[in-house]
């Protein structure tokens, strides 16, 4: 079985939502919370459904935000 | 706001100068889309880092060379391929990248890319095209498409553009592709694809300037920019090149258009003196610096 999983590091994004858009099990929203530079950085709102492809991270221009999987045997 | 704590890292993180992060590229910027697909190309490949060398000219683009925890090399504007040449001719153990802006390198630098591809240089090269000159405040480039609105073009632009993947075929190139910062599988593909290249390969990513020429343009941010890709783009490999012109709202057709074999420059130097010096002929390999 493959569980997904994904981290964000908050104060690099630049609130692009870009890995927001382009999740594709739509996983993340902004949150309406700021980073100390004033974007809004996202935040995980369905854990379940990511499938750790890592499109967020390859989207991301921020290098702020990556996915992947964990393999269990 | 707290950080998420996490022990498994960006796989992009180990590629970078951390010290120099964050970097200087705007929010929706493209610049650092195409350095994920390059990083997960490099780690696909299982090259040896020691080995692999950037070369980057002067633009927003060219800041690359700069953020890259690599071998890397920030050089005067527009001669990223003349550099890149040298190390390459010097150095034919390492893998040599030439990582940089439309502007610089087909405006400042375009006589040194036809030359480099003419003469087969075993060189790769990644051309992030946003469509301006960006760092030094969104001029018209020799890539900016018709009717398009630059600082230096108040009343649009109406010189013609060039087309790069078919001046990349003319002069010379082994392997052209085009793709757009939508198209981030597709990149890192190619981009691998590139390195297992012998010979002078290009790649075109279309990427989104939202402060310079999207904001001008009246064409939205860098999330709009992305969702036009998606819409207009084609994928058609094997595209004539004399075909995939761009204009400012038009198809983008984007793909593999060449991928062929011809002997590399070096190879080339190597049969011909060895044909005309005979014995005489003794390659020194590689010039190390001590
Ligand atoms: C010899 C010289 N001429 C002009 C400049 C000013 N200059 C800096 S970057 C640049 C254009 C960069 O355009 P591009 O390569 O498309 O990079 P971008 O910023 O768009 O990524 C120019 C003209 C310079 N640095 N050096
Ligand atoms: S893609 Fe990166 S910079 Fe953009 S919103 Fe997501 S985490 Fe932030
Ligand atoms: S790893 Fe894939 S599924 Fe998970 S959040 Fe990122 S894009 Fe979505
Ligand atoms: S000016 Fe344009 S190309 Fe330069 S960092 Fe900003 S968005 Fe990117
Ligand atoms: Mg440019």
């Amino acid at each position: 079985m493959t569980k997904g999983n994904v981290a964000i590091t908050v104060e690099r994004c630049k609130g692009c939502a870009f890995c927001v858009e382009f999740c594709p099990t739509k996983v993340l929203a902004l949150s309406p919370a700021f980073n100390s530079k004033g974007y809004h950085p996202p935040h995980v709102v369905a854990p379940e459904k990511c499938n750790g492809c890592d499109l967020c991270g390859m989207f991301c221009p921020d290098f702020a935000i990556h996915g992947w999987r964990e393999k269990k045997a | 706001m707290s950080e998420l704590v996490s022990l498994h890292e960006n796989p992009t993180e180990q590629f970078l100068r951390t010290d120099r992060m964050p970097h200087i590229w705007c929010p929706g910027c493209g610049i650092g889309t195409t350095v994920n697909c390059f990083t997960r190309a490099l780690l696909d490949s299982n090259a040896n880092l020691d080995k692999v060398s950037v070369v980057s000219g002067i633009g927003c683009s060219g800041r690359v060379a700069g953020y890259l925890n690599l071998d890397s090399f920030h050089t005067t504007h527009g001669r990223a391929i003349p550099f890149a040449t040298g190390l390459k001719l010097a150095r034919p153990d390492l893998d040599v990248v030439v990582y940089s802006g439309d502007g610089d390198l087909f405006a400042i630098g375009g006589n040194h890319f036809i030359h480099a591809a003419r003469r087969n240089v075993d060189i790769k090269v990644i051309c992030v095209n946003n469509l301006v000159y960006a760092m030094t405040g969104g001029q018209t480039a020799p890539t900016t498409p018709g009717d398009a609105l630059t600082s230096t073009s108040p009343y649009g632009t109406f010189e013609p553009s060039f087309n790069l993947p078919q001046l990349a075929e003319a002069a010379g190139a082994v392997y052209v592709a085009r793709w757009t910062t939508y198209h981030v599988r597709q990149l890192a593909k190619s981009m691998f694809e590139m390195f297992n290249k012998k010979g002078f390969a290009f790649i075109e990513v279309l990427s989104p300037c939202p402060t310079l020429y999207q904001r001008r343009n009246k064409m939205g941010d860098g999330m709009e920019t992305l969702r036009q890709y998606k819409e207009l783009s084609k994928r058609k490999d094997g595209a004539s090149t004399s075909e995939v012109g761009l204009t400012r709202d038009g198809e983008i057709v984007v793909g593999k258009f060449v991928d062929r074999d011809r002997p590399d420059y070096a190879t080339l130097m190597k049969a011909h003196y060895q044909h005309t010096m005979g014995d005489k002929y003794v390659e020194t390999g590689a010039i190390i610096c001590q």
